[in-house]
């Protein structure tokens, strides 16, 4: 890659790992599971919630818009990555991905020898309800039983609740010097 | 038009420059290009200075490449004030893994400094 991201000595974690199930701030059962491949069934649950995901929160460029690019967007992360959905009766309304930093993502042997790219969306109707959260922390969870080291995202500087949020799981500032405020995380 | 082109030594350039020349031997514009000094990057700016010239004498464009010293970001916009330019092209970014849209720090600093309209180039 371009440039070295700097990581704290300092392992976070433990995290709690996928499946879970709790009850968010609103009193709905939400379940947590990390689809072993994401099959046909998943992916267009994927599909549907981002479909129906309000575009004035799309960060970066992502998620993108209409149908057939945001299929082609998940169809491009989704199979190299590593997933946690947050389901309210069985429809998606929460997603965590992490997308391996690599050219060839399918010659990394070990997934510690890499960074890997973290995001995570919730649909407007299930955001400040806790389970931002309880998705971040699943995935890291996750991340860290198959293998994962070292973490990172860049999330708008005037975004306060998100850093707040990334910052209390664990990630730290680093890199400033651009638009975004990158963060990172190394997991036990 | 007069435009300004501002090349850095990443792929990110070499598109900006492939569309930038497309664009100006469609419309005619009167293209200035100029590489800037950014020693991390992938192309030394000698390196990017022949690169450039080589494909603008390749697209029939008869321009000098000019080289610039010092912080990239402020000598690009100080040299676009001085030149009464109607444009300044800059590269519009990369894209993470992710695919996120990542604005380095020369584009942030064009984009809040420059007097003139800039343009990214995606």
């Amino acid at each position: 890659m371009e440039r070295t991201r700097e990581y704290s000595d300092e392992p976070s974690g433990p995290f709690p790992k996928p499946p879970g199930s709790f009850e968010d701030g609103d009193g709905r059962t939400i379940d947590l599971r990390a689809p072993g491949e994401v099959d046909d069934e998943v992916l267009e649950n994927l599909v549907g919630m981002y479909d129906a995901f309000d575009p004035v929160d799309r960060a970066q460029g992502i998620p993108p818009t209409g149908e057939e690019r945001i299929r082609n967007w998940l169809e491009s992360i989704v199979d190299i990555g590593v997933n946690v959905i947050a389901s309210h009766d069985g429809d998606a309304v929460g997603h965590a991905t992490l997308v391996p930093d690599a050219d060839d993502p399918a010659d990394v042997d070990d997934p510690a020898d890499i960074e890997w790219e973290l995001a995570i969306f919730v649909l407007q109707d299930y955001q400040r309800a806790g389970i931002g959260t309880q998705l971040l922390e699943h995935l890291l969870g996750h991340a860290s039983d198959v293998g994962i080291g070292r973490v990172w995202l860049t999330v708008e500087r005037w975004n306060g609740p998100a850093i707040a949020l990334y910052e209390r799981v664990g990630f730290d500032q680093t890199g400033s010097e651009s638009f975004e405020q990158e963060m990172t995380i190394r997991l036990e | 038009m007069k435009v300004l082109l501002g090349l850095a030594g990443s792929d990110e350039s070499i598109k900006t420059l492939r569309r930038t020349i497309e664009r100006t031997s469609d419309v005619g514009d009167d293209l200035t290009v100029v590489v800037v000094d950014k020693p991390e990057s992938k192309r030394s700016q000698e390196e990017m200075r022949e690169q450039a010239t080589k494909l603008l004498t390749e697209a029939g464009i008869e321009t000098e490449v000019k080289t610039l010293e010092g912080d990239p970001g402020s000598a690009l916009v100080n040299f676009s004030e001085q030149g009464e330019f109607d444009q300044l092209v800059i590269g519009g970014g990369t894209v993470s893994p992710m695919g996120k849209i990542r604005l380095g720090p020369i584009a942030e600093f064009v984009l809040l400094n420059a007097p003139t309209t800039v343009k990214l180039v995606r």
